[in-house]
């Protein structure tokens, strides 16, 4: 299989894929001992080869994705006779903050920086599964750590967590040995897949 | 008026004390504790006279604050001034500017939500739309911008026009209808244009009450062009 003939392939699984699709799942389908890093020069040529066209291919949630450009989204709404607006409360947005930004972080955790209660929204946006569960944190009532989704990274369109706007300032200001802390977070989880 | 809105706010404590920070124009880090107390508890009346539903964090914080401003009150060993004694606000400082960070990334990932409502695929649209049954309210306008126009609007009506023999006459669930008339036809109401021909705080205080409970059934969302700007009440579609 040459390299042209493969590209073809992932061109070909964008256009199909519902999801973003990542590095890992064309490897699979392709099933030849292909290293990651060319899938990964082919997604980039793609994305090049795609700059003069209407539709774009861009990196979403660690992922790749076939999508439209927002310079035509007035002629899709009035296609698909949609209102797109913002669709996430406030208090859903500055929760979702707190535990993109902190992660994993309990519901009390959450709870003391806001001062509000918020079970309901973090129902609501488990549902929307923008939010998941990630363990137990191993503390008096075991309470469970909340932290984002891959559905997260792509309903904000970004390609991964270090995405996030200011993560780096923020990281700096709030754990100053922040390598060591997210250590002891990690050592914190366990039944990862209890959900 | 045996009528309890259950609205569920979200926004706590910490949102009415920057709310009254900005109001005031305030320093955040110098914040003149008194006056500060006065007006969070003059909210909090205002919200119990509502018949509002306060979440005991509004009074926790209410604790806080008189605590917070009795131990100013103490006189200061003089000597030490400068160096020693901590400042009593200094944790509730840190409180406010952590939680008014995450505010500002909050916005910004509004933003990005934003944008990202202008870019689609052949599927998986994550549908946040259709999975939209929960309770959220999405207010431009916060509460507290609600409860500071209600209370400019009560201060111009003078006390004596105000007749109880109105008081079993008007219902909220009347003046639901009402608004929901008035927004017929029309891109969005003025919150002020709505309560224009009030003469009586009865009235005003009902409809303003349906006002909370049309947002609360998702009817009507309230937004607002700039920080304590006049307020829009739009039909919600």
């Amino acid at each position: 299989m040459d390299t042209r003939e493969m590209k073809g392939i992932i061109e070909t699984l964008l256009f199909v894929s519902e999801k973003p699709l990542t590095i890992e799942r064309v490897v699979e389908v392709i099933n030849k001992a292909v290293g990651r890093d060319v899938i990964r020069s082919l997604f980039n040529e793609l994305i090049m080869e795609y700059r003069g066209c209407a539709l774009q291919i861009r990196e979403v949630a660690e992922g790749y994705q076939l999508c439209t450009r927002s310079e035509y989204s007035e002629w899709i709404k009035d296609f698909l006779k949609i209102e797109r607006r913002s669709k996430l409360s406030r208090a859903s947005l500055e929760t979702l903050a707190i535990i993109a930004y902190k992660q994993p972080i309990t519901r009390m955790e959450v709870e003391d920086i806001r001062k509000v209660e918020i079970s309901g929204i973090l129902k609501g946006l488990l549902e929307k599964r923008l939010i998941r569960i990630m363990g137990r944190k191993k503390v008096l009532g075991r309470p469970m750590m909340y932290g984002t989704t891959r559905e997260f990274l792509e309903y904000f369109g970004l390609k991964e967590l270090s995405d996030l706007p200011q993560r780096e300032e923020f990281l700096s200001m709030y754990d100053k040995g922040s390598a060591k802390k997210e250590e002891e977070k990690e050592a914190e989880l366990f039944d990862n897949n209890s959900h | 008026m045996d009528y309890k809105v259950k609205l569920e706010i979200f926004e706590g404590p910490l949102d009415l004390l920057l709310h009254l920070i900005k109001k005031n124009e305030l320093d955040i880090y110098n914040i003149p504790i008194a006056l500060i107390t006065e007006q969070y508890i003059e909210y909090l009346d205002l919200m119990k006279a509502l018949n509002l539903d306060i979440a005991g964090e509004f009074l926790v914080m209410a604790s806080t604050l008189t605590l917070i401003k009795s131990k100013m009150l103490l006189p200061s060993p003089e000597v030490e001034e400068e160096e020693e004694g901590e400042d009593p606000r200094a944790e509730l400082v840190e409180r406010l500017l952590e939680y008014k960070r995450f505010k500002e990334l909050a916005l910004e990932l509004k933003e990005k939500e934003l944008a990202e409502r202008e870019i689609f695929t052949k599927g998986g649209v994550l549908d946040v739309d259709s999975a939209r049954k929960d309770q959220d309210i999405w207010i431009d306008a916060s509460i507290f911008d609600l409860l500071n126009a209600l209370k400019g609007l009560l201060e111009t009506l003078s006390e004596d026009e105000t007749k109880e023999i109105f008081i079993d006459e008007i219902t909220v669930s009347e003046k639901i209808n009402f608004i929901m008339e008035r927004l017929e036809g029309e891109d969005f109401l003025s919150f002020e244009s709505l309560f224009s021909h009030f003469r009586n705080k009865i009235e005003v205080i009902v409809t303003f009450l349906a006002l909370l409970e049309l947002m609360k059934l998702r009817m009507v969302t309230v937004q607002q062009i700039s920080p304590f700007g006049t307020i829009r009440i739009y039909q919600a579609v």
